[in-house]
């Protein structure tokens, strides 16, 4: 089993989508909300994705695909 | 006691071992050293500061290091310029350059964060310290991984100049240079991060190598005589820098080694990667990201980890902030170049620019003491202004020749 911390974050239009139940009956993941921030034309969540490693990187791409922006937990790692 | 209590969450307090370890596992915040002040506070004086070596492990009490034995012995202590001609230009009394283009071993202040980041992967056990960077960082973490013998593995976007390639590769084979856009970087780094037995500076011993930052304020303080000045201007790029200037100053007067903190931070950023300074001046208390476009690429960090915090802590000193154009950028190098003698790199542009900028707007007040923080050197990134330099003088080898071109007055001053 994998699990992956990620940063998503959701473009105004996407707000009121269930994303996160939508990849969660997709795929063969767990996704755990652990700390989120959701406004009328802002959001993001820090989630975490669990399963197998090749599922939890298609669940990724998924939510990608649907629209909103998936980063790692610390955000920009490469540094000037 | 140990002068570090624990890891602690910024945004939930959870508190954890002193370990390679940097987001909350109950809420994935980001994880900072929490120390234990009165502990510390018996144990340090102006004194043993002033007696203590003439680097940034003269605040080794105040680094989250156990010691004695560290690595990096001469990053920090770098000259704090009285810049008075820059000052009359801009109209202040008392402006200062704290001139980190001349730290050591690498010529950034990623000197001072590297050492500490270093000096704790080896009292974790680290063999091997790696970073994900486009330059500064990297070329800091090869250097410091080569004297003391450590093995480095340096991530870098696959489209980075050769120079800076270079910069790296003369320290160490271990560059890696990855394919595809900055984000993809940022993926697989974190990735790697956790699949391997190594400190991460940025990611999983971060905790510990933004602590470094802190020793700018620390040598601030002490270069001026053991008071704050009245304003900082820092350039910002994570944000943990200037976050980290004002946990400093405060640290100083907790531990009693001034009287108050009356500092206010100012961040600086170009146009072209300014999510904080944009959120701020829209008087948003978070930032949206961006994908950076400017010539000051130490700072193009577009989903700048510590953007919240740099947000929190201008407000609370009531600083301000501001970016300036990559003409700016330029024009900034130019006139501290020129001014003071120091040749910056582009974010050196970007503080002298915003500096500029904030005395414009009053904001920062001729009386105000001042200290801008020029964080690189330029020799770094001549490519950013090689095209506003102009070009020499070119003459016959005659004193003809000289004298055509340039009109002598009396005393040999001239001009061409």
């Amino acid at each position: 089993m994998a699990s992956m911390k990620v940063h998503i974050r959701f473009p105004e239009d996407k707000i009121k989508e269930p994303l996160i139940y939508q990849i969660g009956h997709e795929f063969k993941v767990v996704t755990n909300v652990r700390r989120a921030d959701v406004r009328d034309t802002t959001g993001w969540m820090d989630v975490e994705l669990t399963g197998e490693s090749a599922e939890v990187e298609r669940a990724v791409d998924a939510l990608r695909k649907k629209g909103v922006i998936v980063d790692p937990i610390e955000l920009d790692v490469v540094e000037g | 006691m140990a002068k570090m209590k624990a890891l602690v969450c910024r945004e939930c307090a959870k508190e954890y071992p002193t370990k390679a370890l940097h987001v909350c596992e109950m809420c994935f915040g980001p994880l900072e050293v929490k120390y234990n002040y009165e502990e510390i506070k018996k144990n340090i004086s102006r004194k043993k500061i002033q007696d203590g070596p003439l680097s940034i492990w003269r605040y080794a009490d105040l680094l989250p290091v156990e010691g004695p034995n560290f690595l990096g012995p001469h990053a920090g202590m770098t000259p704090l310029v009285r810049a008075k001609n820059l000052g009359a230009f801009l109209g202040l009394d008392e402006l200062y350059i704290k001139n980190d283009t001349v730290n050591h071993p690498t010529l950034s202040f990623k000197d001072r964060v590297v050492a500490v980041a270093i000096t704790r992967a080896r009292e974790l056990g680290f063999e091997t310290i790696a970073c994900a960077s486009t330059g500064n960082l990297a070329n800091s973490v090869s250097a410091h991984a080569a004297a003391a013998g450590m093995r480095a593995y340096v991530f870098i976007p696959g489209d980075l100049e050769a120079a800076k390639v270079l910069g790296n590769l003369i320290y160490t084979q271990n560059v890696i240079e990855v394919e595809g856009n900055y984000d993809d970087v940022n993926r697989l780094c974190s990735e790697i991060a956790g699949e391997y037995d190594w400190a991460f500076v940025n990611i999983n011993v971060r905790p510990y190598y933004a602590e470094g930052s802190k020793t700018l304020a620390y040598e601030t303080v002490e270069q001026l005589g053991w008071r704050t000045p009245d304003q900082v201007v820092i350039p910002m790029a994570s944000g943990s820098l200037l976050t980290k200037i004002w946990k400093g100053l405060h640290e100083m007067k907790t531990l009693g080694l001034i009287d108050e903190v009356r500092t206010r931070v100012n961040g600086a950023q170009a146009e072209g990667c300014s999510p904080i300074s944009t959120a701020f001046k829209a008087g948003r208390d978070f930032f949206k990201p961006v994908k950076p476009k400017t010539i000051a690429k130490s700072l193009a960090i577009g989903n700048p980890a510590d953007g919240y915090y740099a947000l929190k802590a201008t407000a609370e000193s009531k600083g301000s902030m501001d970016m300036v154009t990559d003409e700016e950028v330029v024009e900034g190098i130019k006139l501290l170049a020129q001014t003071e003698g120091i040749f910056a790199e582009t974010a050196g542009g970007v503080t002298i620019g915003v500096l500029q900028k904030l005395v414009k707007q009053g904001t920062i007040k001729k009386s105000d003491v001042t200290v801008a923080y020029i964080t690189g050197n330029g020799l770094k990134t001549q490519e950013a202004v090689i095209d506003a330099v102009g070009k020499p003088h070119r003459i016959q080898p005659s004193l003809a020749s000289f004298q055509k071109t340039f009109k002598m007055g009396k005393n040999g001053g001239g001009d061409a």
